[in-house]
């Protein structure tokens, strides 16, 4: 036919980015092209990143890439080099710990993905060889071969078909482990090759393979076929519906033959294995800001002593006294020396810079993101999914989230579509009533609003009906088990399940089949209707334009047996309209806007008739869109857009999506908890509007504000912009714009509803000059003071730009989003926080979110709940860390100045190592994991405590300053106290005299329990796990201090702590000192908490007092607004 | 309304996709336990000035009565302290402290009257104090080798390089190795009462029990046990640079000498701070009623051997009784007062607050 002109033309294309496969390895016909083997990679699957040989340098590597870890590897050798007052093994052995920990996590991740590799590379494949079907490894496969997968066995790699069992050379396949739709889909062989369905046959098919190379999107492709058949060549384009994908599972086929083009790492699915780009936390910026900030005092304590030092050793007599004297080598450097003191005193002080910090952050980010999925109130049991936790470095950022993007359909609402009405020309037809979950059987199940039409009319209505019922890409899937046995009986007739990968349209042929058209089939290329007399009709299926969110229309082209050609067309009323030429458009509008404001889901629906001329025209615009292979897309737009055009109106239909379970309450209580919600979605504005309303994002009282194309056509994008902010203005700039205000419920709540053509004309950067940036600005601030924003028509990259703005505002805020669908994935991949639903519409967003919920009311748990404590929980833990360690270390720091700046330690070095290892790590890692400071119940009760948290408020500069202080004056307390207590005196029965590890000694005891009890004045839940760890820490500290100086070590070189810690206990006024070092420490800290608690409660700690005095807090909390 | 009809349409069935069948439902269910639901059951404590007030005033009432029972019984201990560096003109050791020389074999000796105004009782402690002398110092710290003062044959002959410079002379190991050894305090006090009737009586000093007991008997050992014969076993090491005597010739006592000497065990303890004193003898009570040490005349006659000008240090003599809290130190009375009296202070204070404005801020709360 035509396509054998066609290779010619499409030919001549640009090649470069293309491969050519020979089918079965054999050479083309001479003459026809050049012969060139190309080289792909075999059929092996690498997700290891690491081999036997290179884990260590390579895992060292990427480990030491952490600036972190790269700082204690230059403080460890540089303890190595030079002489430094603490041993290598101080900072070595927590470096070793930690680096030898991360090296077995990741080399054991890495062996599993090993064994998972060498059992899918190994996994036999049948490939035909020499009209012969052989066993191959997997990974042996090579590009070319022909492969026979059986039914139910996984494709080995990505695959052309070339012929199945079945004669229409189709076979079903899930792609369920690819993207989670486990609908079955249908892909189709060339018809040339689709004959060639045994071995020996299939062996003698001479063709080759053009196409692109790999690229990563599961849903593109563009090939070209070229058939020898007696030496004349024929092409046929190949697209993403003859590709078989890797990870994809054959089913309901019983084999099938098809060639492997794409192996091993160059398979789609592998080229989707890469890693999405990280994200970062509010948190561990605020973590690094004060990494900086200790670094800088960690540099100007070590240049102040060296300076100090240098003061101090200008006498001789103190540098040199008789009783002290240097070495020769030690006198020499005296260059190099003043530098050496300097790294020797970063040594000293590099503590307060924790190694430990980063691995406790990290442990405590992996283990509490269990919580989210052990979490039972997350679970769901209709899905039987729970929650799902991609990545764990984000949760305490579901505590600071302020704006909330969410997606309408399969989000808000359950994406579970139920046909409620249709229209022709203006007559409404309702299905009957379900009653008892059955469809009552006949022609009764159908209502008639209106009168009863004219035959005219009659004729247009069952045209519309076979419309609905040819115009989808819905399957049927016979059940043949014993429950659909069950059901068969019930209704009569055997029973068929419709699978569609749309929800509407399921609901559409299922609506259809209640007003009497059921959809039966398709087969051999015919859709097959039972009509209301139970006749059955057959319509060739021509062509299939299918649905893409851009034209938001799809059709069909059919031919009915009775010869006529028809194009059935159904889409969004908007993209439907404008290329009506005749129909009841009027009528049908008017409904449809109705329908729309009742926020139903409406189609539209018309159709337009081809004689065989138009038909034979359509049919060349199509193909040789489809053969191209570069533009193809774009061309086949072209093409769809030529052909669905000058289209009678039918009518139009009415589905509805009800919202979800408990979706108002959550929007509801993300609104008290002072986030803002804003909805974004690509169906219409009247039903957006709609289900807005149902799901209280907009309340009765709410002003709404349009900023639509309709209102903008009327009057100039600026004047709209302007008059809107001056609304918006008048009422909250008089006013502070403090929290009392703008919460306050008495002044009016704004809404604004925007459309996607607005928005890009908004967003739209340069047209109008200096004007555009302002344009944005203007715009912000209308959002910033709506209390709800609703954004429809949006284009799923709209999405993402939305996003963006906000998060590029002045005030940064953090940005959630959620959603189901694929076109949700930008969004989600765009905002500080992603989270997936597990809807229906496959599984793409989850793949690509940081969390994955089951539904939309799970989300009110995760952000109030869990969001709130894991923020908590580590906004305390990096502040305890910082204040622990400068309580450890300015000690040292004060030290120096009794010591003659000779960067003698103060603590031993056991004591040095174990601090932060072992003595203070555990309990606030449990505290980090376990604290709940108010109950779970009044913080989902209560969404206001939210905004106590907003802003990152727990780890403000204050408030740092404040731990900080508190900080050095726990060390100050410690140190002088001590200093006194050792003023030239003994405080022993015996006389005896302590030296200088007594001394340390006795400052670390009071330091290790001062943090300690810090710690446990701030647990607000003290479960078995919590006093368990404390107490233990604490008498883990004391019997490894007896036993550290019980014996004398004989691998130790020096054996200085032998007996101090016992005979410091020995003596009473230790003990005295102890106690009262630690209460004075402790002092301060209590009395500001209870006085700023008095005096200025936040919500939190009110609510805390209400219900520790228990009285009736539920009560209470009726009246309790978010103020 | 809502409910029932959802459950009809999900039994309908037909929209349904595929879904997991019973077996991976129930086995995706969370485990409904207290610890993963985070519900384990727990004590909640808030601290408010309700709970903290009664903790401030027992706290305030244990504190000052410790602390005044400590300040007495700091007050109630006797201290006398003399200072002999010699740098005044007027001083009798003005004359040693000038004339030292490392060179000097023969000590120099200074004889220096005090008067005690009160009787010591029981044991009394006399100790010998420096100032401005960095024991503390890193490099002198470290300046030692704990093995070979723990009896170690090869660490004799061969003494760690933490030592250096003070590790051997002339290839010859010095025994006991390191700045601190060599640096070791060898002025001789003597202490002598005046008795009223003209008669000098020396005051018996003992030199053992100054150390502590571990020290002696576990730490520190001479090589080849403690029975051998030191000169033997400290063949081919030589004493420290600036001492007088071997090592092996520091007590008469086979049981205090060598490494296990007392006085030497005393010095190898570095002080914590650049003044300390040091425990030199102790000064048992008698069995008598009598005090020890009678209010009176006494001589102190110091064999001046250490010299502390080359860096501006000073030395001195103290005697003091010793209480169960130890020496001389109001520090801890004072402190524990002051805490104590803040405590208190913060609690009245804090009551005034909670009576104030707590109540207010509970009534506001349930009139909000």
């Amino acid at each position: 036919m035509t396509c054998c002109i066609l290779t010619t033309c499409v030919g001549e294309e640009n090649w470069v980015d293309s491969r050519t496969i020979y089918i079965g390895h054999k050479e083309p016909p001479p003459g026809t092209e050049a012969f060139i083997q190309q080289r792909f990679p075999d059929n092996r699957i690498v997700s290891s990143k690491y081999t036997f040989w290179n884990f260590i340098p390579k895992n060292m590597f990427e480990q030491f890439r952490r600036v972190a870890n790269f700082y204690f590897l230059i403080i460890f050798l540089v303890q190595l080099i030079i002489d430094t007052p603490t041993s290598p093994v101080t900072s070595g052995l927590p470096l070793f710990f930690v680096i030898t920990v991360t090296a077995i996590k990741q080399g054991y991740e890495d062996w599993l993905r090993h064994k998972a590799d060498n059992a899918v590379n190994q996994c036999p494949v049948h490939v035909v060889h020499h009209g012969k079907v052989v066993r191959k490894q997997s990974r042996k496969l090579r590009v070319g071969d022909v492969v026979l997968v059986k039914e139910d066995e996984a494709f080995p790699c990505d695959l052309i078909l070339l012929s199945s069992s079945r004669d229409d050379g189709t076979c079903f396949v899930t792609t369920a482990s690819l993207d989670g739709e486990s609908s079955h889909k249908t892909y189709y062989a060339v018809q040339e090759t689709k004959a060639y369905n045994a071995e020996k046959e299939v062996d003698t098919i001479h063709a080759t393979i053009e196409c692109e190379q790999p690229q990563p999107d599961l849903y593109k492709f563009v090939g070209r076929i070229n058939i020898y058949m007696t030496n004349e060549p024929v092409a046929r384009p190949l697209g993403s519906e003859n590709l078989l994908l890797r990870g994809a599972t054959l089913k309901n086929t019983e084999y099938i033959y098809a060639v492997a083009i794409y192996t091993g790492m160059e398979t789609k699915m592998a080229l989707n294995y890469q890693s999405k780009s990280q994200k970062r936390s509010a948190v561990e910026k605020s973590m690094n800001a004060y990494l900086v900030v200790y670094l800088c005092i960690l540099i100007s304590k070590a240049l102040i002593n060296t300076a100090l030092k240098y003061v101090w050793q200008s006498d001789p007599n103190k540098d040199e006294p008789f009783y002290n004297q240097k070495t020769e080598a030690e006198r020499q450097r005296h260059l190099i020396r003043a530098f050496t003191d300097f790294l020797a005193f970063m040594v000293l002080f590099n503590y307060i810079i924790p190694v430990s910090m980063y691995v406790t952050v990290e442990m405590q980010k992996f283990l509490g993101s269990y919580f989210i999925m052990w979490d039972d109130e997350m679970f769901d049991e209709e899905l039987g999914e729970r929650a799902v936790v991609n990545t764990s470095d984000l949760n305490e950022e579901l505590g600071q989230v302020e704006y909330v993007f969410t997606d309408k359909t399969g989000t808000l609402t359950e994406n579970n579509m139920e046909f409620i009405e249709c229209c022709v020309d203006g007559h409404v037809y309702v299905p009957h009533a379900i009653c008892n979950g059955q469809v009552m059987p006949g022609a009764a199940g159908m209502d008639m609003i209106d009168s009863s039409p004219g035959p005219a009319a009659r004729e247009h209505e069952e045209l519309f009906f076979r419309a609905l019922c040819l115009c989808h890409t819905v399957q049927v899937k016979e059940e043949d088990t014993v429950d659909g046995i069950k059901h068969g009986i019930h209704q009569g007739k055997s029973t068929s399940f419709y699978i569609s990968s749309s929800p509407d349209e399921v609901a559409l042929v299922e609506g259809m089949k209640r007003l009497g058209f059921t959809y039966l089939r398709l087969k051999d290329g015919r859709m097959e209707i039972l009509n209301r007399e139970d006749e059955v009709e057959k319509f060739d299926l021509l062509e299939v334009l299918t649905f893409d969110s851009v034209r938001r229309r799809m059709s069909v082209i059919v031919r009915a047996s009775t010869g006529e050609v028809y194009l059935f067309c159904k889409g969004a009323d908007s993209s439907i309209f404008p290329r009506v030429i005749s129909g009841k458009v009027d009528q049908v509008r008017a409904r449809v806007e109705q329908n729309a404001v009742e926020g139903l889901r409406t189609l539209c629906v018309a159709y337009r008739s081809l004689n065989p001329e138009q038909y034979e025209e359509v049919f060349q615009q199509l193909n040789r869109a489809k053969l191209a292979l570069q533009d193809r897309d774009k061309q086949l737009a072209e093409a769809y857009d030529l052909i669905e055009k000058d289209l009678i109106l039918l009518g139009a239909t009415a589905v509805e999506d009800r919202l979800q379970e408990k979706a108002a309450d959550t929007i509801e209580s993300l609104h008290k908890a002072g986030i803002k919600v804003w909805v974004l979605t690509g169906d219409k504005m009247e039903t957006a509007a709609a289900t807005c309303y149902a799901s209280k994002l907009f309340h009765r009282n709410t002003q709404i504000l349009e900023l639509t194309t309709k209102r903008t056509e009327e009057q100039s994008l600026h004047d709209v912009l302007f008059e809107l902010s001056r609304t918006v203005l008048r009422q909250h700039g008089g006013m502070t714009r403090d929290t009392f205000s703008e919460l306050s419920g008495d002044c009016t709540d704004y809404g604004l509803i925007i459309d996607g053509a607005t928005l890009s004309a908004v967003m739209r950067p340069g047209q109008e000059g200096s004007n555009s940036g302002n344009y944005k600005e203007k715009f912000l601030e209308i959002c910033r003071n709506c209390s709800a924003v609703l954004c429809c028509r949006m284009a799923p990259l709209q999405k993402a730009q939305i996003v963006k703005l906000i998060k590029a505002s002045e005030e940064h805020p953090i940005t959630l989003a959620i959603g189901d669908g694929a076109n949700d994935v930008s969004m989600i991949l765009e905002a500080h926080v992603g989270i997936g639903i597990m809807g229906k519409e496959g599984r793409q967003a989850v793949r690509n979110s940081d969390y994955a919920i089951p539904k939309f009311k799970h989300l009110k748990k995760m952000l109030l709940v869990h969001g709130h404590y894991y923020y908590i929980r580590i906004s305390e833990l990096v502040q305890y860390f910082f204040y622990k360690n400068v309580c450890f270390i300015f000690p040292q720091f004060l030290y120096q100045f009794f010591c003659g700046f000779s960067q003698q330690p103060l603590y031993d070095t056991a004591y040095l190592t174990l601090y932060n290892i072992s003595f203070t790590s555990l309990p606030i890692l449990l505290y980090s994991l376990m604290e709940q400071h108010i109950n779970m119940d009044i913080l989902k009760k209560d969404p206001c405590l939210y905004r106590d948290i907003a802003k990152n408020s727990l780890l403000r500069w204050p408030t740092f300053i404040y731990w900080t202080i508190l900080g050095v004056y726990d060390a100050i307390v410690m140190f002088f106290g001590a200093y006194f207590l050792f003023d030239n005196t003994t405080f022993t029965s015996n006389g005896q005299m302590f030296g200088n590890w007594t001394f340390g000694t006795l400052v670390f005891t009071v330091l290790v329990f001062t943090v300690t009890f810090k710690l446990a004045l701030d647990t607000h839940y003290w479960t078995w796990i919590n006093h368990f760890i404390i107490w233990g820490s604490l008498i883990f500290f004391v019997v490894f201090s007896l036993l550290w100086g019980g014996i004398i070590w004989p691998f130790l070189n020096y054996q200085r702590m032998y007996y101090v810690f016992m005979q410091m206990l020995s003596s009473g006024p230790a003990w005295l000192s102890i106690i009262l070092l630690i209460t004075a420490s402790l002092l301060p800290d209590v009395v500001k908490k209870v006085i700023w608690r008095t005096l200025w409660p936040t919500t939190t700690e009110r609510i805390q007092t209400d219900d520790h005095t228990s009285c009736k807090y539920f009560a209470s909390c009726q009246s309790r607004t978010c103020r | 309304m809502m409910a029932s009809s959802y459950s009809a349409k999900d039994e309908d069935g037909h929209i349904t996709v595929s879904g997991p069948g019973g077996g991976t439902l129930r086995n995706k269910k969370p485990e409904n336990t207290a610890f993963k639901q985070q519900r384990l059951p727990a004590w909640q404590p808030i601290l408010t000035a309700g709970t903290v007030l009664p903790a401030f005033f027992i706290i305030g009432l244990i504190f000052i009565p410790i602390g005044i029972g400590l300040y007495v019984t700091s007050n109630n201990i006797k201290e006398f302290e003399i200072d002999y560096t010699g740098d005044d003109t007027s001083s009798p050791c003005y004359n040693c402290a000038q004339n030292f020389s490392w060179n000097n074999t023969k000590s120099c000796t200074c004889i220096i009257p005090f008067q005690l105004d009160q009787p010591y009782e029981s044991n009394v402690f006399m100790y010998y104090g420096l100032s401005n002398f960095y024991q503390n110092h890193r490099r002198y710290v470290k300046s030692r080798d704990d093995s070979q003062l723990n009896g170690n044959i090869d660490s004799l002959k061969k003494p760690s390089k933490e030592c250096e410079p003070y590790a051997s002379v002339d290839n010859k190991p010095i025994a006991p190795c390191g700045a601190i050894a060599n640096s070791m305090f060898n002025d001789t006090l003597k202490l002598f009462y005046n008795d009223p009737n003209g008669t000098s009586v020396p005051i018996l000093l003992t030199s053992t029990g100054i150390a502590w007991w571990t020290d002696k008997h576990v730490k520190f050992r001479n090589p080849g046990g403690n029975n051998a014969n030191l000169t033997a076993v400290f063949q081919g090491t030589v004493k420290p640079v600036n001492w007088h005597r071997p090592v092996y010739e520091l007590d008469t006592d086979p049981e205090n000498n060598g490494f296990i000497n007392e006085d030497f065990i005393v010095w190898m303890r570095t002080a914590a701070l650049p003044t300390f004193r040091k425990l030199y003898r102790i000064i048992q009570k008698n069995n008598n009623m009598a005090p020890t040490l009678p209010r009176g005349n006494y001589t102190l006659v110091v064999d001046y051997n250490y010299p502390v000008r080359s860096f501006e240090g000073r030395k001195r003599m103290i005697l003091s009784t010793i209480s169960w809290m130890g020496g001389k130190n109001p520090f801890l009375g004072i402190a524990y007062i002051t805490v104590g009296s803040v405590c208190f202070f913060l609690g009245v204070v804090l009551l005034v607050i909670h009576h104030k404005y707590g109540n207010r801020n509970n009534s506001a709360n349930i009139s909000n």
